[in-house]
């Protein structure tokens, strides 16, 4: 992480008594006790206290606060709801942690134009829950969707299960307000389908937190289908199911969710959640369609011909809502089966190109053999998103050191096969130092550059995405032990 | 390098001439390498078919991408092509075409406006104006589904961004910030675009109605419904010599909604949209596939303003605020038609001057919107806003020019004066 500027550490009393003029002095904390629940986000394995946590509670004050920072170089992270897997908000120890908790009310629901206003620190669930009575929702739905912050979303561009039809966050963003790290109030798109000149509302979305402070978000819903049905189809080999998805795709049927999983998974999550798969399959995926009755049973229709001439070995339609449920249960569980099977487990997040997940699967097999740890993988084959869950027992020091060295060597054959270092959780601390695998020196210097456009000192979000050193190290992933995450009962991936 | 090459690259780097017209990659480094050491500004363009939008600038060279041209992999399974920026857009569409996929949003061809026939430019041109057609709403603009690039930025150092996959959050999202930067930016050279099945079927329900109000209630409740348009426009009285279709029964004002999907499910949502919007037999025709593939290529190319010497306004409102913005822009003598459901209005105005352009470009802000001059007579171009801005973003993109191109050596005065 940066140098800790210890000028900042012993001027702490000053900074406090400082910010205490800017905001209420009961939302500034500076004890320890009430400083620890910030110690980390949900990538729990770093921890570091800041120097004080603030919550604002106007934008007002997120400027102000800023510009105090800017003008006294004080390094500041902003944080959301703290669910991030990739250690975005983790704290520096001489920074201001800027906890935007109280930015937690829906301001407008405009159907007319068919969208929600909303402060960022509004549940991505939340979005979908104060229109759903009227018949419609919000798209993206990363599976912490029930924790997870929508300016988080923003910060993270985050995905979820329905990425290849519906896009992720930054497909489903019309606006936000945003506070540059001088004090700057701006806002970038607005209720219209789009606005001209650069693009700052997409250059924001998946910036991590690097560029601005989001204060409001407007995104875009969507009437929710009428009918979703899906399938439930077992493989005899991994090769059969990713040709099947190939097919599906070229047939031009375009799923709400295609979801793959290898054996291991598939058995782990089936002992786990009762959900009746086919567990001698190799692979097993379920596929998902939304729309009107007949555009759905289309759909189903044609993609159980295509599971059949793909040696499908079982194929089960969804009869109702709840069956269909009970199909993804087993799914939505992968992270507390894995559990059971192994005292710790760190998932790994990579994109491929669809046609090369039996490759990446079989490289994954070989490494599992070479570090001698067992690995169980989920895959959206919609979006060509991997989810390789690698089992070990981090009470044994060289099983930790080898589970990072095996997550890092299948992030670099991700990238090595045309697919990237992160799909859906972003960079942060994480993954910072494998981007050198990703991008040469001047692809992450053209970045660098645009950062420091904005931000000349880098105190914003300091140390995130970007290595400090040039040397590819291998760092730790999501790491859960005894499930125990800072969440251990959200949904994840 | 063999002599023959030699020679090639020489006279293509001859800097006595005006044009550059690269074929390699290679080349446009040098080109740009040199423009930058000698602080030589560059106007880059494709096949000009766009080139009259935006404002007028100085530029000593032209750096054209037309002979950088060519389809670099095309992956249906993996729905992306991955093609040379001065590719053109009918090569692609044609390529397209055979494993039955297309560009989901729908590129304008503005040769029709500009000179009256088909022209759609290049590849690199569409993502860099970043304009959509009529599926905008449903499926986005070039910037949806630009996945990477690779490009040369002002100093003629190669970046990239994004890559192939659809869901890729490794670093800034560099794509969505150089679509629609009008090449003032980076000079892009390989583009990975996302591309999607073609839909089994398509019709179109035109409702004979001449209220621009009533309009915008069909689209709205269109829009909103769970028959999921992918289209909605609405054509006053005044075009509808441009529209005559077998199947169109009416003469007049239309509204128009397009359905697409597999065909059972096209008619069962025709018949539920004509419950749902409680129209009676006599106020609707419905378009089979090939006339609406027809009607909406109409509406996308902008043919009803086809060879008119006019200029054009394009401007776009949230959607509620569109009726308010027609009635004050009536106060001009102004032809329109509505697209994206009412969201986006192309404005025709004869007669026009710089007070006139100020008055509404007033109005489109003050309706939380934006205009752009898309064609306007030679002599106003100096002096107009051809773009919306803030001082705020005005600052903003000043500073982010600057970090790609630090001697403004691309476009420079292409968007806004000082960037």
């Amino acid at each position: 992480m940066p140098k800790v500027d210890s000028s900042i550490l012993s001027n702490k009393d000053k900074i406090l008594s400082d910010i205490e003029k800017i905001i209420d002095p009961k939302n500034v904390l500076s004890h320890t006790d009430e400083i620890r629940p910030y110690e980390t986000d949900a990538l729990a394995a770093y921890k570091q206290a800041p120097l004080l946590v603030v919550l604002p509670e106007t934008v007002k004050e997120v400027s102000e606060i800023l510009k105090y920072c800017n003008d006294n170089k004080i390094k500041i992270v902003p944080r959301g709801a703290g669910t991030g897997l990739s250690g975005g908000s983790l704290p520096l120890e001489d920074c201001i942690l800027l906890a935007m908790g109280k930015f937690n009310k829906i301001l407008e629901l405009d159907y007319e134009n068919r969208c929600v206003v909303t402060q960022p620190c509004v549940t991505n669930l939340a979005i979908t829950q104060a229109v759903q009575d009227k018949g419609f929702y919000y798209a993206p739905d990363p599976s912490s969707q029930i924790a997870c912050s929508i300016g988080g979303n923003v910060a993270e561009n985050s995905g979820g299960v329905h990425s290849l039809k519906y896009g992720a966050t930054t497909n489903n963003l019309l606006g936000i307000e945003v506070v540059l790290m001088d004090g700057t109030i701006t806002r970038f798109g607005g209720k219209a389908m789009d606005s001209e000149g650069y693009d700052f509302l997409g250059l924001m979305t998946g910036s991590e937190g690097l560029l601005g402070v989001i204060t409001e978000v407007t995104v875009k819903i969507l009437r929710t289908p009428e009918v979703v049905k899906a399938a439930l189809i077992g493989f005899p080999t991994i090769e059969d199911a990713g040709n099947c998805v190939a097919e599906i795709i070229a047939q031009g049927c375009i799923p709400a969710g295609m979801e793959i999983m290898d054996k291991a998974l598939t058995k782990a999550t089936n002992d786990y959640s009762k959900a009746g798969y086919p567990t001698d399959a190799e692979g097993m995926m379920i596929v998902e369609f939304d729309g009107t009755e007949h555009e759905v049973n289309a759909y189903i229709e044609k993609v159980k011909n295509i599971a059949e001439k793909n040696n499908s070995s079982s194929l089960k339609i969804s009869k109702s809502n709840d069956e269909r449920l009970k199909f993804w249960a087993g799914r939505k569980a992968a992270f507390p089966a894995c559990g059971v099977l192994a005292p710790d487990y760190m998932c790994m997040d990579g994109s491929i190109p669809r046609g090369k997940l039996a490759e990446v699967l079989n490289e994954i097999t070989k490494l599992s053999k070479k570090y001698n740890l067992p690995v169980a993988n989920a895959f959206h084959a919609g979006d060509g998103n991997l989810h390789p869950l690698i089992m070990f027992d981090a009470n044994d020091p060289e099983e930790l050191k080898k589970c990072e060295e095996f997550g890092a060597d299948i992030l670099k054959y991700c990238v090595k096969v045309g697919g990237a270092l992160t799909g859906e959780h972003g960079v942060g601390i994480e993954k910072r130092e494998l981007m050198c695998e990703a991008f040469n020196d001047k692809d992450i210097q053209q970045q660098l550059t645009i950062k420091v456009a904005l931000d000349p000192n880098s105190l914003l979000n300091p140390g995130k995405v970007y290595p400090i050193l040039r040397k590819c190290a291998e760092e730790g992933r999501v790491h859960v032990h005894g499930g125990k995450t800072k969440f251990p009962d959200i949904p994840r991936f | 390098m063999s002599m023959e090459e030699k020679q090639n690259s020489q006279t293509f780097l001859d800097f006595n001439q005006s044009t550059f017209n690269p074929s390699t990659r290679e080349e446009i480094v040098e080109i740009i390498k040199d423009c930058y050491k000698k602080n030589i500004p560059l106007e880059i363009n494709g096949t000009k078919s766009k080139n009259k939008i935006g404002r007028n600038f100085q530029s000593e060279k032209t750096l054209s991408l037309s002979k950088y041209s060519g389809i670099i992999e095309y992956k249906p399974e993996e729905l992306y092509i991955k093609v040379k920026a001065g590719t053109p857009v009918k090569d692609i569409v044609t390529e397209l075409d055979k494993n039955n996929q297309q560009l989901a949003f729908e590129p304008i061809d503005f040769g029709f406006l500009f000179k009256g026939s088909s022209d759609a430019g290049t590849i690199g041109g569409v993502v860099s104006s970043n304009f959509a057609g009529p599926r905008r709403f449903k499926v986005g603009s070039a910037r949806d589904h630009l996945l990477g690039f690779q490009g040369i930025n002002g100093k003629g150092e190669i970046i990239k961004s994004g890559g192939t996959v659809v869901k890729n959050v490794t670093g800034y999202d560099l794509c969505k910030l150089l679509s629609g930067s009008f090449g003032t930016l980076t000079v892009l050279t390989d583009l990975s675009v996302k591309v999607l099945p073609k839909p089994e079927n398509s019709k179109t329900l035109i409702i004979n109605n001449p209220h621009l109000k009533k309009a915008l209630e069909y689209l709205g409740i269109a829009l909103s419904s769970s028959t999921d348009p992918s289209g909605g426009v609405f054509y006053p009285e005044k075009f509808d010599n441009n529209f005559t279709f077998n199947d169109l029964t009416h003469k007049g004002a239309l509204t128009a909604i397009r359905i697409e999907g597999p065909s059972n499910s096209v008619d069962e949502r025709i018949k539920r949209l004509i419950k749902e919007l409680s129209l009676l037999e006599n106020e609707f025709s419905i378009l089979e596939s090939v006339q609406t593939n027809i009607f909406w290529n109409k509406a996308k190319n902008l043919e009803v303003f086809s060879n008119s010497k006019s200029n054009l306004l394009r401007i776009v409102v949230p959607v509620s605020e569109t009726l308010n913005v027609i009635q004050k822009l009536k106060t001009f003598d102004v032809n329109y038609f509505l697209d994206w459901g009412g969201s986006l209005i192309w404005l025709e105005l004869e007669k026009i001057n710089l007070k006139t352009l100020r008055e509404i470009k007033e109005i489109a802000q003050e309706h939380s919107g934006y205009y752009t001059i898309i064609k306007v007579e030679e002599d106003l171009k100096a002096s107009a806003d051809i773009f919306t801005i803030d001082p705020i973003k005005y600052k903003i993109s000043e500073k982010i020019k600057k970090s790609f191109d630090p001697k403004r050596i691309f476009n420079p005065g292409k968007m806004y004066s000082g960037i």
